[in-house]
C-alpha cells in the first residue's frame, strides 16, 4: 500500500513511530527513549517526504544520505527503518539483546539503511561534511542530512566541522537540531549554555531557520525551501519537546536514560494508544 | 621521506582522480606541485584534524581515497576518537599520514613529537600500520596503502632522510626486511632511527660481533616468523625504536616471542624510558640525549653478547 503524503497522513505515522519506539526501548528493557521521541516528527518527515532513498536499493549512490550524529537516539531510526522496509519489522523486538542487529547505536555494517556508525557525540557532521563534499565534487546530486542535539553542540568537533562547511560552501548540506534544551544530566542551560543557537550558527556562516519540530507542517514547509540560500549549508534549528508524545516524562532530565516502572508503562501506554499484557507492551 | 610520499601521492592522483591529498594546514610550499597539477584533488581543511578524519571517512564513503596529512601528534593524539570510531570501525579506506614521528622535530619539542604512536595505532582493529625507514620505503608503502582497501596509517619522519636500502629490493606488506644478516644478536626496528643502527651494526662488525639488522616496514600487521627465525638463530634480541618503551614495536615483538614460545631468549628494549624527548638541538642530538645514538646501541649490543 503507497503512503499518501499528507499532514494528517504524516502526523499519524509519527504517532505510529512513537508507539514503536516506546515498545521496543520497553520490551529490551533498555535505551534513551526521550531523545527518541523529541525527533519522531522531524525523522518521520524526512523519511516519508524528503530523503530519496529506496529501501530496495539502498546503496544506490545518488540516494540522499542521512547521518544521525546523535547515535544514543538509534531506537527512532530503527523504527523507521523498519517500518519503510529496510529490515524485517521482528528485528525490533530483538534490540539490545544477544544476536540482534540494532544495538544500543546503530552500525552502518549491521543495519540496512544507516549510513554512518555513531553513538560517540560530534563525529556526524564531520562525517556529512565528507559526504557533501564528495557529492560536489562527483557532481551527485544526492544531498546530506545530519541530526545533532543541542547538547551534541558542547563538542569543539561539531565547530570545527561548521567553519569548514561554511567555508566550502556546502549548500547541499543540511543540519537539524534537536533543539530540546535538555542534555544528559540537566537542562542545558543548567550545565554549559549555549546562549542563542541561531546566531551561533549564522556566525559560522550557515544559513539558520527556525522552526517547532512538532509541527509536521512546518517541518514539511521548511525541507521544501532547501537549499536556504544557495552557496550556504543549512541549519534548521527545531525546538523540540524531550519526551514528547508521554506527558510525564515531556521536559524532566531524569528520563533521559531511565526505565518507566509497570505502573508509569501503564500510563505511558493509555497515552500512546498501546496496551501492557503481564509487562510487555503490545 | 615527506618528498618521497609526496611524489608517490602525485603519481597515485595522476592515475586515479579519487585519490585526495587532505591536509589541516601543513605541509605548506611541499605541497605546491600536487595543489598546481591537481587543484580538484587538494583540500586544505584549516587547523581541525577531528574535522579532517571524520570528513575523510564521510568522503570515503563515497568511494574516494583520502590520505589525510598532518604532524603525528596532532593526527593520532587529537583525533583519536574519529580515527578509531569513524574511520577503523567503520572500516573506511582512508590513509592517515603523520609527519615527525619519534622525535624528527627534534628543536619544535615533545609537543610536536610522536614517541607513543605505534602503540596507540597498533591496538586499532582494521588498520595497517607502516613505519618506512627512508625515502625508497616511503614511497614503496605510500604506494601499497593505495591498494589496500580500508585504514592505513603511515608514519613518517620528515626531510632529509638518510637512505638506509643500498639498492632496490622485493618490497611485500608485513613482510620486515633483513636488512644486514648476522648470527650473535638480532637488533628489530623501525622508522629513521633504523639509519643509526645501520651504522652500529657496520661497526659492530669491526669488532667482530656479528648483529642481524630487521627492519619492519610494517608494524602491524607484525612479521611473526622474521621474529621467530631471528629469536632462534640469534638467542638475543634488541628492539630499538623511538618510542616510549611501552607498547610499541618491542611491545609488539614481545607478544609475538611469548607466543610463539620463545620467551628464554634475552631481551632488551631501547627507547624513551618511559619518558618524553629530552633536550633540544638537532636529530643527532636528540638520539644522543636520549641514548639512542649509534655509540650507545653500539654497548647495548656489546653487553648483550658479552654477558
Amino acid at each position: 500500500m503507497t503512503f499518501e503524503i499528507t499532514t494528517q497522513n504524516l502526523k499519524v505515522k509519527a504517532k505510529a513511530i512513537r508507539r514503536s519506539i516506546f515498545k521496543t526501548i520497553c520490551n529490551a528493557g533498555g535505551g534513551h527513549l526521550p531523545t527518541c521521541l523529541s525527533m519522531t516528527d522531524i525523522l518521520t518527515v524526512l523519511y516519508y517526504e524528503v530523503l530519496c532513498i529506496d529501501p530496495k536499493d539502498i546503496r544506490n549512490p545518488e540516494r540522499d544520505r542521512f547521518i544521525l550524529s546523535k547515535g544514543h537516539g538509534g531506537v527512532a531510526l530503527y523504527a523507521i527503518l523498519a517500518d519503510k522496509g529496510f529490515f524485517d519489522e521482528r528485528h525490533l523486538a530483538t534490540h539490545g539483546k544477544k544476536g540482534t542487529i540494532l544495538g544500543g547505536h546503530p552500525d552502518m555494517h549491521k543495519v540496512p539503511g544507516v549510513e554512518a556508525s555513531t553513538g560517540a557525540l560530534g563525529h556526524g557532521l564531520s562525517f556529512g561534511v565528507g559526504t557533501a563534499l564528495a557529492a560536489r565534487m562527483d557532481a551527485n546530486p544526492s544531498r546530506t542530512f545530519v541530526l545533532i542535539g543541542d547538547g551534541e553542540c558542547q563538542e569543539g568537533s561539531i565547530w570545527e566541522a561548521a567553519l569548514f562547511a561554511a567555508q566550502a560552501k556546502l549548500d547541499n548540506l543540511t543540519v537539524i537540531i534537536d533543539h530540546n534544551k535538555l542534555q544528559a544530566m540537566d537542562k542545558l542551560d543548567k550545565i554549559v549554555g549555549l546562549g542563542s543557537l541561531s546566531e551561533k550558527w549564522a556566525a559560522f556562516g550557515w544559513s539558520v531557520t527556525e522552526i517547532d519540530g512538532h509541527d509536521v507542517d512546518q517541518i514539511r514547509e521548511t525541507f521544501k525551501r532547501l537549499p536556504i540560500d544557495k552557496d550556504r549549508p543549512g541549519c534548521i534549528i527545531a525546538h523540540t519537546i524531550k519526551g514528547k508524545g508521554i506527558s510525564f516524562m515531556e521536559n524532566v532530565p531524569i528520563w533521559h536514560y531511565r526505565q518507566p516502572k509497570p505502573e508509569e508503562m501503564k500510563m505511558a501506554c493509555e497515552e500512546l494508544g498501546l496496551r501492557l499484557v503481564e509487562g510487555i507492551v503490545q | 621521506m615527506r618528498n618521497a610520499y609526496l611524489s608517490a601521492l602525485h603519481e597515485l592522483a595522476k592515475n586515479n582522480a579519487d585519490i585526495l591529498a587532505i591536509i589541516s594546514d601543513n605541509g605548506a610550499i611541499v605541497y605546491d606541485k600536487f595543489r598546481a597539477d591537481f587543484p580538484e584533488q587538494y583540500i586544505n581543511c584549516g587547523i581541525s584534524e577531528a574535522n579532517m578524519v571524520g570528513m575523510s571517512a564521510g568522503l570515503s564513503s563515497y568511494g574516494k581515497i583520502p590520505f589525510a596529512y598532518t604532524i603525528s601528534n596532532f593526527l593520532v593524539y587529537r583525533a583519536y576518537e574519529q580515527i578509531r570510531n569513524d574511520v577503523c570501525l567503520q572500516n573506511m579506506n582512508v590513509k592517515l599520514v603523520g609527519t615527525g614521528v619519534g622525535f624528527a622535530y627534534s628543536s619544535l619539542g615533545p609537543t610536536h613529537h610522536g614517541t607513543e604512536d605505534i602503540a596507540v595505532m597498533r591496538c586499532l582493529p582494521h588498520l595497517t600500520v607502516f613505519s618506512p625507514a627512508d625515502p625508497l620505503e616511503t614511497k614503496k608503502v605510500t604506494l601499497a596503502a593505495a591498494l589496500i582497501k580500508g585504514p592505513v596509517y603511515i608514519r613518517l619522519a620528515t626531510g632529509g632522510t638518510p637512505p638506509v636500502y643500498e639498492k632496490d629490493y622485493d618490497f611485500s606488506v608485513g613482510k620486515a626486511v633483513e636488512i644486514v644478516p648476522g648470527k650473535d644478536l638480532a637488533i628489530l626496528s623501525t622508522g629513521s632511527i633504523v639509519h643509526e643502527v645501520l651504522l652500529a651494526v657496520k661497526e659492530l662488525r669491526e669488532e667482530g660481533i656479528s648483529a642481524r639488522l630487521i627492519n619492519f616496514h610494517t608494524i602491524k600487521p607484525i612479521d611473526r616468523e622474521m621474529i621467530v627465525a631471528a629469536a632462534r638463530a640469534t638467542g638475543r634480541i634488541l628492539v630499538v625504536e623511538e618510542q616510549n618503551i611501552n607498547g610499541g614495536l618491542a611491545g609488539a615483538i614481545s607478544e609475538v616471542l611469548l607466543e610463539e614460545g620463545c620467551g628464554a631468549v634475552k631481551f632488551q628494549r631501547m627507547g624513551l624510558n618511559d619518558t618524553f624527548a629530552a633536550g633540544y638541538g638537532s636529530y643527532d642530538d636528540l638520539k644522543e640525549m636520549n641514548m639512542l645514538s649509534k655509540t650507545h646501541i653500539m654497548t647495548a649490543a656489546r653487553n648483550m653478547v658479552r654477558n
